[in-house]
């Protein structure tokens, strides 16, 4: 799996749990190595052992930490660069849900090896959505759950997110907006970084 | 056009138009080209007072821009910020002068964005700013990620280089230091000395006092070559108590008859080891390489070992300069004494 989710991971872990619980995580996923780069690309066994470490050291499950990981991936100010790229998707939580089919080919017009999970957004009824996620990490949409919950914060839009099943790589997570204008969104400013 | 459905459809699809009549004044701006007016309002002003025309070049006059007509027009605002702005002109058809210039940032979308707060609702939804935005920002934080990667393996690389070229013990060079240097020197025409320096009496510290006392005279054998030489010359340790020093840019014979003097004076001073004085000495074999001369390396060390062996020979503690006539045959010692040998 590309360097940048391993690192990603890494980040959360050292910033949530300190680092001295990398380090934990580190012995106990039998790593060569402390430290993931960001722009190389590891085998995927690799990141699935620091998860498996993970929930071992935390004895936290498995899909309370990738829902909190996901959160940390927006929500965190120490990494504003996802946060900005996912909110060029869209002008309100509703644009940017249906902008989530395009995220790969997105993520692969700035990284070319960087390889992230196919997801098709279903609208299923008026504000009600089914969010489809194909990937090799087991409870991948417990991680979107966590991305969502902290997008629909940015934009100030109230939703209900649930996972709604899992089997053969495919997991689904069912959102409801409740409120597209609930409360002030984050500002975002096009030219913030220029 | 300037009806209200008219203006409306415009509105959406060119955001960044403008209506000019034909006197020249501006009569409709959608609703982002009005965002780039400053204090005074676009709207009323004349095209040519609000906007400088870059190229084509011999376009002076509403006639002349007129003409353009279809072709890729090179504007510049003439208030500050100054944004240069890339534009096409279409006369309307049944618009009695009437004409319609699309306006876009082209390459300034970023400086633009900035200067004028836009947001996403500012550009056509066909537009491709925001991807381009998009990618900008991308692509310069991959970017960034990347040196800073290249820097931690440069600065990896570097540490891996030294580490290769250190002798652990000492800290000076090693063989392979060495043989980088002098192979700069060789092909470098600059005057310069190789000194090969063997300790005598070593053994015995290292046999009486062990290695420990052994280990702690080379420490401070090497210290003492690099105190005795300037920054710009080499120390490399290449063997167990062996070292070479190279010196540059040496213009007199007497300096290096100094310089090993001392070198070997200081090495004389005995040594203090958890109570113990060891005592050593040195003998020295020069080659002295004189301007404009590039020796071959395997004959510029095999000359070393001649005067260093020559120093040897005559009792240690002592210096020799290669000179040709150390290689004729023992027994016209009277020509080695010519040699440059200095007695401690």
């Amino acid at each position: 799996m590309h360097g940048l989710i391993n690192r990603s991971i890494q980040n959360y872990i050292c910033d949530s749990f300190g680092a001295h619980r990398w380090d934990d995580v580190v012995r106990h996923a039998g790593m060569a190595f402390n430290n993931f780069e960001a722009m190389l690309t590891y085998e995927d066994s690799l990141t699935h052992a620091v998860l498996d470490a993970l929930v071992d050291v935390t004895r936290r499950s498995r899909s309370d930490l990738l829902e909190d990981f996901g959160t940390f991936l927006v929500a965190n100010p120490k990494f504003e660069g996802v946060r900005r790229l996912l909110r060029f998707g869209g002008v309100s939580f509703e644009d940017f849900l249906h902008s989530l089919d395009d995220l790969p080919d997105r993520a692969r017009l700035a990284v070319p090896d960087l390889d992230l999970p196919q997801i098709e957004l279903r609208a299923v009824g008026e504000g009600r959505y089914s969010l489809i996620c194909r990937s090799p990490v087991a409870g991948f949409a417990h991680l979107m759950m966590g991305v969502l919950r902290a997008m629909a914060d940015e934009y100030g839009a109230l939703a209900l997110l649930e996972p709604t099943g899992s089997g053969k790589g495919i997991e689904t997570l069912s959102i409801s907006l409740i409120e597209p204008d609930f409360a002030e969104g984050r500002a975002f400013e096009l030219g913030a970084r220029a | 056009m300037t009806g209200q459905g008219g203006a409306s459809v415009l509105d959406v699809l060119c955001p960044m138009h403008l209506v000019i009549n034909a006197t020249g004044h501006i009569t409709h701006a959608g609703p982002t080209a009005r965002k780039l007016a400053g204090d005074k309002p676009m709207v009323g002003a004349r095209f040519l007072e609000v906007f400088a025309v870059n190229r084509p070049r011999a376009v002076a006059s509403m006639a002349d821009l007129r003409r353009s007509g279809g072709a890729k027009l090179h504007l510049e605002m003439r208030a500050a910020p100054r944004t240069r702005l890339k534009a096409v002109l279409v006369p309307l058809p049944e618009g009695e002068g009437e004409m319609i210039v699309n306006l876009s940032f082209g390459i300034s979308i970023v400086d633009g964005v900035r200067d004028y707060a836009l947001s996403n609702a500012d550009f056509a939804a066909t537009d491709l700013a925001i991807e381009m935005l998009y990618l900008i920002e991308a692509k310069t934080a991959a970017m960034d990620e990347s040196r800073r990667l290249n820097l931690r393996l440069q600065g990896a690389k570097i540490a891996a280089e030294q580490e290769a070229d250190t002798d652990a013990l000492t800290g000076l060079g090693n063989r392979r230091a060495l043989n980088n240097v002098l192979t700069r020197m060789v092909a470098g025409r600059v005057p310069f000395a190789v000194m090969q320096i063997d300790l005598d009496y070593f053994k015995s510290v290292n046999d009486t006092l062990g290695h420990a006392a052994g280990d702690h005279v080379l420490q401070t054998v090497a210290q003492i070559m690099v105190e005795e030489t300037r920054n710009k010359d080499t120390v490399a340790r290449v063997g167990g108590d062996e070292f070479t020093v190279v010196l540059v840019d040496v213009r007199d014979a007497d300096i290096l008859r100094r310089v090993g003097r001392r070198i070997i004076d200081r090495l004389e001073e005995p040594i203090a080891f958890n109570g113990h004085l060891c005592r050593i000495s040195a003998s020295i074999g020069t080659v002295w390489i004189q301007s404009g001369i590039s020796p071959a390396m395997e004959k510029l060390m095999d000359d070393a070992d001649v005067a260093l062996y020559a120093s040897k020979h005559a009792g240690r503690a002592r210096q020799t300069i290669y000179d040709p006539s150390l290689r004729e045959p023992a027994g016209q010692s009277a020509a080695q004494g010519a040699g440059g040998q200095q007695p401690a």
